[in-house]
Order: C-alpha cells, then structure tokens, then sequence
C-alpha cells in the first residue's frame, strides 16, 4: 500500500517536473509546477510529515504558484516560447551532460553508502517513539520554537525586507512633474 | 528483486529527489524564460526538501523538518524578490528572455 502510494505519487511528481521543463507556454508550465507541488506533498504526508504537506500546499502551490501565475499574465508574457530551437548551439548537449553527471554523481553517492550507518542523533537514540501524527507536529513546534527561535525571528526580518524590496524594486519612477513651487515662480 | 519490499525504503525517496534536481538543473540550463528558469530553481529545492524530510523520517530526528520549514519561507521571499526584479526588467524591455540579460555586462 505504502509502495503503491509512492509510486503514483513519485509519478506525478516526474511527470509534473517534466511539465515545468518541457512545456512551451508558461502557463502550463506553472500548472505542471502545481501538479509536481502535490505530489511532493503527498510524499510528506507518507514519509509523516503532516505539518510540512500542508505548509506546501498552502505557501507552494498556493501563494508561490498564484504569484507567479499573477506575474505571467501581469505582463503578458505567456505566450508560447520556442523551444524547438536552441540560439546557443552547445547549450542543449551541455544541459544533457550536466545533467546525466549530476544525477550520476547522486546516484553513485547513494548506492555506495548503502549498508553504511548514518550517524546522526536519531540513530544513537534507540529508544525514542516515532514521530508520527501529533508527535511529529508537537516536536516540530517545539524545535522551531525552542531551539531555532533566533532563526525563526530572522526569517520574519527577512520576509519584511523582502516585501520593502520588491514594493521599491516594481515601483514605476515617478515621472518628473514641475513642483507647484516652480509654476509658480515661472508664472 | 529482494530489495523490492512493500514499504517504501529512504533510498527510493533520495532517488526519486536525485531525479527531481537534474530535471530542475537541465530546465535552468535550458530554458530561456526567466520565470521558467525560476520555477526550476523551486523544483530544485522542492527535491532537496524531499532529501530533508526522507533522512529526517529515517533518523527520527526533527530536526530536517525543522529545516525544510525555514526552507520553505526563504523559497517565499526569493520567490517575491527574483519576480520584483523579473517584473522590472519586463516592464522595461518586454519579451526579454535570459540570453539578453546578457547585455547588462559592462
């Protein structure tokens, strides 16, 4: 059951991905982006992580996706882009090998630490119940709110001035009106 | 196959966020829209979040989803910055893609 539910959602998520890089027009592409975003959420949700699944629907596929559904048609770039050609020529293969070297490199990283033990806090712990369902939410609230509370009001700090910025980088100038004063003078 | 169990081992996850982040990489090297080239980057963070919350379940330890949570709130704000400066460059130049950022360099 469990192996059923990853399969279809690890599907989703590929094919979701592919949606995103393969699509010519960029608003199917975001949609594809929303699909992908829920599988990624269900994937959460049975790896327990009931908190974060819904944290990702509602800031990822649901404020993320929304703002950049609202640029593209803000500015009307969503027409369809070409993506038959290519205007650099190496760039294509060069994707296609950085790529397959990336996904090498993972790969080959993972299988041959297979059978090793990874170390960690949770590991040296035997006896610590699995957090799932209330637990899991609890002990995150107590990590955010314990432990990581400095990093916690730093990301508030950030996300004001991440606001303040985007307010004064998408502010059109203000055109260059005579001052009431100089009219005034000149009449 | 005996590795082939009916539950889902951490590896099958970290195999599938692998996977995420080379199509999120080829899509940022491929793609020439910049708010394409964007939604690649949150694939790429969405695979690593995947990795996070994978290794968390299989350590029992909170802590990775305590850090796919701030992860998620930088996404946010990085999200809102890069399309303040998309919206700039657009409103100013519009149907630029990627390639003619490339007049910017002085």
């Amino acid at each position: 059951m469990q192996a059923v539910v990853f399969f279809i959602s690890a599907a989703i998520v590929i094919v979701g991905a592919l949606g995103v890089v393969l699509r010519a027009n960029p608003v199917h592409a975001a949609l594809s982006m929303v699909m992908c975003l829920f599988g990624v959420a269900v994937l959460f949700v049975s790896l327990d992580a009931h908190f974060l699944a819904a944290v990702q629907v509602i800031v990822y596929a649901g404020a993320i996706v929304v703002l950049f559904l609202f640029v593209l048609m803000l500015l009307g770039v969503d027409k369809a882009e070409d993506v038959r050609t290519e205007r650099v020529k190496v760039q294509r293969p060069f994707a296609a090998i950085v790529g397959a070297g990336m996904l090498g490199l993972a790969l080959v990283a993972l299988f041959a630490a297979r059978g090793r033990n990874i170390t960690g806090q949770g590991t040296s712990d035997p006896g610590k119940q699995a957090l799932v369902g209330e637990d899991n939410i609890r002990a995150l609230a107590r990590s955010v709110f314990s432990d990581y509370v400095l990093a916690f009001q730093l990301t508030s700090v950030l996300l004001v001035i991440a606001v303040l910025g985007t307010v004064l980088l998408a502010r059109r100038p203000p055109k260059q009106l005579p001052l009431p004063d100089d009219a005034e003078a000149a009449a | 196959m005996t590795a082939f169990s009916l539950s889902p081992t951490p590896t099958w996850y970290l195999v599938l966020a692998a996977v995420l982040f080379t199509i999120g990489t080829v899509g940022v090297l491929v793609r020439r829209n910049p708010l394409i080239m964007f939604m690649c980057v949150e694939l790429m963070l969405n695979a690593v979040n995947v990795t996070f919350v994978a290794i968390s379940k299989a350590l029992n330890d909170i802590n990775g989803q305590t850090i796919v949570f701030f992860v998620l709130v930088v996404a946010a704000a990085e999200v809102v910055v890069g399309l303040g400066i998309v919206v700039a460059i657009l409103r100013r130049r519009p149907g630029t893609t990627a390639d003619d950022l490339a007049y910017l360099r002085g």
